[in-house]
């Protein structure tokens, strides 16, 4: 692997390695560029993946602490952990169930199709579907998504036929094995999924797609890659003009570097990338690096995230298998008629010990809380995932109680639902509960809110640069060679768990980088 | 089961009479016949505690017990809680303090209470910094180790036994199978 020199300025910087950036490592190393790619965390392999959860939760997850504030529950039942993504080479899309649906085109029209609803700051996006729709076949193909280009459906698990048995007989039509970036039969050099059950503790036989061990070996593989593991970014930097010069960051010994650049995209993941923009501010930029319409962290969407277990008679031994194989559609759907705008998808999850009582019932303790749990051998669960409404007091800011170790703020995360998000968790719980109680439930129970895992809307593109940070390209308004390659950009947040979604705006934004840097704009 | 060195290490078996160091000890016998009898050197356990006292170690334990009561479940998953709470707060003189303070404010007597009365003394302390942390610690330890795996029905790591795809994942016999349109065929290679 090379090793660029740190006054290269012709290098590209890409910082973090997950969905967006490790992919967008591959394609820009492809077309000749050379790229150092930044990521905090420790480089992990199929071979060092552990399925004790509890080491493996240490072993990936982002655990530098966050304040947060506001109505929604992880203040009170998660303060330590709002959000539960990752640290480490390959990012978030190491611990993903590899869920991939597409966003429907009313999502990406929010705004003119929901219309104008109070305390929600909705806005279309600012990309035609069928460009994006392009874009998701094009990144379909490259994940090896189940269900799509003739890769067959994953085989129904015991969870799944409890969830389908009763999803059907509520008269749902659209219920399967959910679009899945995993192998069901063996493709791409990686072998089929023999159904572990630990896809979140990091697929030991590499069957999910990660970057770790697809995008990433192969960028590695041009030699043009050069990968930083342990690095963590702490400012971006700009020359009097106001381009992007490079980033400056504590190497794994905690020492402070300066990396020249080209070109820099921010891949940190929605919460992260927002502090980075922020602690970038400086004389030029009071108020955060391009951030002069103030919508940098601002936006801030998760999701409206719920678990539903059932309870039966009989065993289910729910943990067997591919985590979120299964999913009904028939609810992501705009009907105002239901009292929300907006529609989510009911996904197919199981949750191991301890992750069930950490995350996965309502907050408590004691007889009722303990009983549940004492059913674990014969329990089914799903997981609503639906569209939150962007709001601009759900934001991220830097935190003014909480330092990181290099003295630095933390991420504050302040969230305030929606009447809607709460309207449509009441009425998707209520479905979900349904589901169960159609084939004999004895006990349903829904959870509390969990941290939360889908990060989006910190940096949302529009064509005005008052309304949003970025361009339709995730390239800033304000700072022309400063690229967003995550889930920041998205405007609206839709329905659809959101990696599919960051693939295919980094492969459309990598084209359009590669196309401008050619023609020498960049 | 490969599991023994790892996550019940810190039981060790009672007849190690090195626990003489430690300030307080907790102590317990598997049931005869107990699966539990697989994962520990013996029926006899033992844990060393660092910081608290054999009845302040009883008096948490009893904390645990009632914030995750599982009537069946072998003491010796409780006492991994113990441990690991007596373990976290060995390092700062702040932290073992803490501790001490919140057992102390159980008051005398806590774990021969009934469970009503702990129930109801607990509901009071339940938002304060202490019951949280127990709270947090219980379900991290509790349910995170092969002893309480095997009294749920867990069935923990399946990587090295070739995952779950001819293991049962599939096995549900009380509902109808899934129709090939909405699913898929079993992978054959």
């Amino acid at each position: 692997m090379p090793r660029f020199a740190l006054n290269d300025k012709d290098v590209v910087v890409i910082v973090g390695s997950g969905a967006g950036g490790g992919t967008m490592a591959n394609e820009l190393t492809r077309r000749g560029l050379k790229v150092v790619l930044f990521e905090a965390g420790k480089r992990q392999s199929l071979a060092t993946f552990s399925q004790n959860p509890g080491e493996a939760f240490g072993q990936l997850t982002w655990l530098e602490p966050r304040s947060q504030s506001g109505t929604w529950d992880p203040v009170r039942t998660s303060p330590t952990l709002p959000a539960w993504h990752c640290r480490t080479v390959g990012g978030t899309t190491v611990h993903w169930t590899g869920a991939t649906p597409r966003l429907q085109p009313d999502e990406i029209r929010a705004r003119s199709v929901y219309g104008d609803i109070p305390g929600a700051s909705l806005a279309d996006w600012p990309i035609d579907y069928a460009e994006l729709k392009r874009w998701y076949q094009v990144a379909e193909k490259r994940l090896g998504v189940t269900r799509r280009n003739g890769n067959p459906g994953m085989p129904a698990s015991n969870n799944f036929k409890v969830m389908y048995a009763g999803a059907r007989r509520l008269g749902y039509k659209r219920v399967h094995t959910n679009y899945l970036a995993i192998n069901s039969r063996a493709r791409d050099g990686r072998g089929f999924c023999i159904q572990q059950g630990f896809c979140v503790q990091g697929c030991k036989t590499g069957a999910k797609w990660s970057t770790l061990y697809t995008e990433i070996p192969q960028a590695e593989a041009s030699g043009r890659l050069d990968l930083r593991s342990e690095c963590f970014v702490t400012r971006i930097e700009h020359d009097p003009a106001g381009r992007a010069t490079g980033v400056v960051y504590r190497d794994a010994a905690g020492v402070e570097q300066r990396q020249h650049a080209r070109i820099v995209c921010v891949a940190g993941n929605a919460i992260e990338t927002a502090r980075l923009l922020l602690l970038s501010e400086s004389g030029r930029f009071k108020h955060g690096l391009a951030n002069g319409s103030d919508q940098v962290g601002r936006n801030y969407c998760h999701h409206v995230l719920s678990f539903v277990i059932g309870i039966f008679d009989q065993p289910v031994s729910f943990w067997r298998g591919a985590v979120l194989a299964g999913v009904v559609e028939d609810e992501n759907i705009h009907d105002p008629r239901r009292g929300f705008a907006g529609g989510y998808h009911l996904e197919l999850a199981m949750l191991d010990l301890p992750t069930l009582p950490l995350i996965g019932l309502p907050y408590g303790w004691g007889r009722d809380f303990a009983s549940v749990i004492d059913n674990y051998r014969n329990m089914a669960g799903m997981l609503v995932n639906g569209e939150d409404l962007p709001r601009a007091v759900n934001r991220i800011t830097l935190s003014t109680t909480r330092k990181d170790p290099y003295g630095l703020p933390v991420a504050h995360i302040h969230c305030e639902p929606h009447a809607n998000d709460l309207a449509m968790r009441a009425h998707a719980t209520g479905q979900g509960q349904k589901i169960y109680e159609a084939v004999g439930a004895k006990r349903t129970v829904v959870s509390s809110v969990p941290p939360a895992t889908h990060q989006m809307g910190t940096a949302r593109m529009s064509h005005d640069p008052g309304q949003g940070v970025t361009n339709a390209y995730g390239r800033t308004h304000e700072v022309p060679n400063l690229f967003i390659s995550d889930g920041s950009v998205q405007t609206t947040a839709g329905a659809a768990n959101p990696t599919l979604t960051i693939v295919a705006l980094v492969l459309r934004q990598a084209e359009h980088i590669g196309r401008e840097a050619a023609a020498g704009r960049l | 089961m490969n599991t023994r060195a790892t996550h019940t290490g810190s039981l060790q078996s009672a007849d190690r009479r090195s626990f003489v160091r430690g300030v307080g000890v907790l102590t317990g016998v598997i049931a005869l016949g107990s699966p539990l009898a697989a994962l520990l050197p013996s029926r006899a356990w033992a844990v060393e505690l660092r910081v608290l006292s054999s009845a302040e170690a009883a008096a948490l334990l009893a904390m645990i017990r009632t914030i995750a009561p599982h009537d069946t479940l072998d003491d010796a998953a409780y006492a991994l809680v113990v441990n690991a709470i007596d373990g976290d707060a060995a390092g700062a003189t702040e932290s073992r303090n803490d501790l001490t303070a919140g057992i102390a404010s159980l008051g005398d007597g806590f774990a021969l209470m009934p469970e009503d009365a702990r129930v109801e003394h607990l509901r009071h302390i339940e938002s304060g910094a202490f019951f949280q942390s127990v709270r947090t610690k219980t379900l991290m330890v509790l349910y995170s180790n092969p002893i309480a795996w095997t009294h749920f029905g867990f069935e923990g790591e399946s990587f090295s036994k070739g995952g779950y795809l001819l293991r049962g994942f599939n096995d549900l016999k009380w509902l109808p199978e899934v129709p090939l349109a909405d699913s898929g065929a079993m992978p054959t290679g």
